[in-house]
């Protein structure tokens, strides 16, 4: 398979050269020096790596690079691009909804997804969707107050 | 950092403050220095521009040290939050500390560095008091700002270029507890838009021009030898090296992709040795090597088993030498400690190594050796290159060390009248952390004994006092229903300490314990304890259908002296009642034959979003009281507390940890 040349990263496109096997996670974090996404685990457990792919929340750590040509990749770098914090990123400040940050980009950007397609999700619905993100320090339940709070307030992301 | 280099890095008109050795040879007699501990040091620095900059070698991992430190310096300085920088567990700039550990950042670092602003803010008074040839008395110091009368300075600008030094007098006046104004109020996360940007590096994420990638092949097996290396088809790659000495393999690569690739040509063959125990017979392992197996008879047993801390930044490292000096970036709660291991690894004075520790990923006890500082260094020096060494998940969960097992035995008698008469305790392993019941008790035998463990074993949040706690407050519910007295009635008839006797009657108030209806296939759990200073008392309601069981709801009242920040103080609180569940209900290393079976996320559980009850937290604030840490006793209290809620659903009682839902009568 052709080596990856070119890559849509927060609306720039990149030129890139990896191999089309590498993961998405890989790319984003040594050749781009995107590093607010993280490794938590490398086997889809965590979703700490998660990044938006067309605007659904995917697990970066587990998607070929090679399967991202000509999609639109959205990071947590690229949530406030211009300094004005996205409101979830606002919410997830107010509800003090992280300790140690390590899973915070992935929770914030898990979130933009679901209130992108539940605008008004239910503590289940956020939960549900939710689960698949570890947060081992244990903040969950100021995760699911900053989900609510930004919905609360309208997200148009 | 020695003082003449100290005004050398800071430049510029300075105050400093500091607690230091070489300081106080110069000046000894000055201050009461005598008082504090060399390992608790703290140095502060107020620049021309009113930048006040904090050195501690305190670690942040997520506990929120940065923000309650900095609230200790606006407090007792009277300086703006937005003013403060910390620099923290940097070994080339800050003072030598033992370690982020032990809950200790709160009773320890917290009133040095108070101490170190209040004597600089006592400093700025006299300056100005000379300078406008004004009484002290006539001096007031707030908002970054020192005034007398209509005149009106910054801190920056009474400094005047001067390079002074001050010792920290201990006679200097701290702002008492109830009349805080920062200190005891809910300051967001000093540092939260760089975590919620993603702009934070973390030593995962930190790179160096030039560097290249480590990886390391480890033994099949813990204890193998390494009998033969074929590394030719790795050496053939373009740009690898293989560094093999002894029983260290490692690669390293110009990027990770091909450093992955290299460590998997590699062909070795290691040489096991015989294993000891497996996570089934561990616990008779426990007590048949124990240096002093003496237990009474007829005592109850429990278990307790190893767990991972899994924190979710593994291991990392990146290690740059230059002229034989060292540098290392790590995520340890120990960098002075790594800055010790590294120099005995490479036999060279700690003043050449340097440890730097960004803020980092958690720890929970985790963190506190440089296994991947060693790595990274061992194969920086072999390849003349700076490298980088990030630990996979795999690797953190199989070569990290753990929370140790622990078997437990107890027995207890109690008078006629419900209080107890004896008590017996014996601690196989699991280590002697709030070994001593917080009970009245007139005649009891409390033990530790040691014993040889199979697994890599080491500090955790909470460590032993967790699996202590869990069987005495297990325990004494046992006794409790044997004596048919309500838990909560037997436990305040037991103590007469009225900071315990608090904290259980505040959980058991916000729980409604004695307006609690029994249902079927529902129970409720009480427990208490005390720890590290503070005092936690747990409720606990379970679900318990088809043998799963499920905690709906969990009060936790929680009482550390004078509360510091309350917000972060209930999100740590949050934190501990999440991880708690996780070593009460599910959490368990499995090991056979000297391999971790649990070695990834899929096969070993942790708390997630659907796990988690709802919470409340009642804080017990006691100004008259110092403050202390609150990382850890938290988390102490929730598997008794879940665990006799079970036994209250179903009249079954588990004596092992994790209480797993398969042990349970569907």
């Amino acid at each position: 398979m052709a080596r990856v040349t070119e890559l849509d990263v927060n609306g720039t496109r990149h030129r890139i050269d990896a191999d089309p096997d590498r993961t998405l996670l890989s790319v984003l974090r040594d050749d781009l020096d995107l590093t607010g996404t993280k490794y938590g685990c490398g086997e889809g457990q965590c979703a700490a790596c998660t990044v938006l792919i067309d605007g659904t929340p995917t697990k970066s750590c587990l998607t070929k690079v090679g399967t991202v040509a000509g999609k639109r990749v959205v990071t947590i770098e690229g949530l406030a691009p211009a300094g004005k914090l996205h409101p979830v990123q606002e919410a997830f400040l107010e509800a003090d909804a992280m300790q140690c940050g390590w899973c915070t980009p992935g929770m914030i950007l898990g979130a933009v997804g679901l209130l992108q397609h539940t605008p008004h999700p239910s503590e289940a619905d956020i939960v549900s969707s939710m689960n698949g993100h570890i947060c081992r320090c244990g903040t969950y339940s100021r995760v699911v107050q900053a989900i609510q709070a930004a919905a609360k307030k309208g997200v148009h992301a | 950092m020695k003082r003449r280099d100290f005004f050398a890095v800071m430049g510029g008109g300075v105050v400093v403050m500091l607690v230091d050795d070489d300081v106080y040879a110069q000046e000894s007699g000055r201050g009461g220095r005598r008082d504090v501990p060399q390992n608790l040091s703290a140095w502060l620095h107020i620049g021309e521009t009113g930048i006040v900059t904090v050195y501690s070698g305190k670690v942040e991992v997520g506990q929120n040290a940065r923000t309650s430190l900095t609230q200790a310096v606006a407090e007792e300085l009277r300086a703006p939050v937005a003013s403060i920088r910390m620099v923290l567990a940097d070994t080339d700039l800050t003072p030598f500390d033992n370690g982020t550990v032990g809950s200790q950042t709160t009773p320890q670092m917290w009133p040095v560095i108070r101490r170190a602003a209040a004597a600089a803010r006592e400093t700025l008074v006299d300056l100005a008091s000379q300078k406008w040839m004004v009484e002290r008395s006539a001096i007031q110091v707030a908002d970054g700002k020192v005034t007398a009368g209509d005149r009106s300075a910054g801190f920056g600008e009474l400094t005047n270029g001067q390079k002074l030094t001050r010792t920290i007098p201990t006679s200097v006046a701290l702002v008492p507890a109830t009349e805080w104004k920062i200190a005891g109020t809910s300051l967001p996360k000093v540092n939260g838009r760089e975590i919620v940007t993603g702009a934070h590096r973390f030593t995962y994420d930190t790179k160096v021009p030039g560097m290249l990638y480590g990886k390391v092949l480890y033994p099949a097996s813990f204890g193998a030898t390494l009998v033969s290396l074929d590394s030719a088809a790795a050496e053939a790659m373009p740009g690898v090296k293989v560094v093999c000495d002894g029983d260290f393999v490692g690669v390293t690569a110009p990027d990770p992709f091909t450093a992955e690739k290299a460590v998997a040509a590699l062909k070795a063959e290691w040489k096991p040795v015989v294993a000891e125990a497996s996570s089934k017979d561990v616990f008779a392992y426990f007590k048949k090597n124990a240096r002093d197996a003496t237990g009474g008879a007829g005592l109850t047993a429990y278990t307790v088993a190893y767990i991972a801390h899994v924190p979710l930044e593994p291991r990392s490292a990146l290690a740059q030498w230059k002229d034989d000096a060292l540098t290392v970036w790590t995520g340890s709660q120990r960098p002075f400690g790594v800055r010790s291991e590294l120099s005995q690894h490479f036999n060279m004075p700690e003043e050449r190594v340097r440890v730097i520790v960004p803020d980092t990923g958690s720890g929970y006890g985790g963190k506190h050796n440089g296994e991947a500082a060693y790595e990274a260094a061992r194969l920086a020096k072999a390849t003349g290159k700076p490298v980088k060494r990030n630990w996979t998940r795999e690797e953190e969960m199989t070569w990290a060390y753990f929370r140790p097992g622990g078997l437990i035995e107890v027995g207890g008698k109690l008078n006629p009248d419900g209080t107890l008469a004896e008590w017996e305790f014996h601690n196989y392993n699991s280590g002697p952390s709030a070994l001593q019941t917080p009970y009245d008790v007139p005649s009891k035998k409390e033990q530790m004994h040691q014993s040889k463990s199979p697994l890599r074993q080491g500090s955790y949040r909470g460590l032993a006092g967790t699996a202590n706690h869990f069987v005495r407050e297990s325990y004494m519910d046992e006794l409790a229903h044997s004596a048919g007295i309500d838990p909560l009635e037997f436990r305040l008839k037991n103590t007469r300490n009225e900071r315990l006797r608090a904290v259980i009657l505040a959980a058991a108030d916000k729980f409604g314990w004695k307006d609690r209806k029994k249902a079927p296939g529902r129970g409720f759990g009480i427990s208490g304890g005390f720890e590290k200073g503070s005092y936690v008392a747990n409720c606990a309601e379970v679900g318990v259908v088809d043998g799963a069981v499920k905690v709906v709801r969990v009060v936790e009242a929680f009482e550390c002296g004078a509360v510091v920040n309350p917000e972060h103080l209930r999100n740590q609180i949050d934190g501990a009642v999440a991880m708690g569940i996780g070593g009460a209900l599910f959490e368990q290393v499995d090991f056979a034959g000297n391999k971790i079976v649990t070695n990834r996320l899929a096969r070993y559980r942790v708390p997630r979003f659907v796990d988690m009850p709802v919470i409340e937290t009642v804080l017990l604030d006691r100004k008259d009281i110092p403050s202390a840490g609150a990382g850890e006793t938290p988390i102490m209290g929730l598997a008794p507390a879940i665990g006799n809620a079970i036994f209250d659903a179903t009249g079954q009682r588990i004596r092992s940890l994790p209480m797993v839902p398969g042990k349970l009568p569907s």
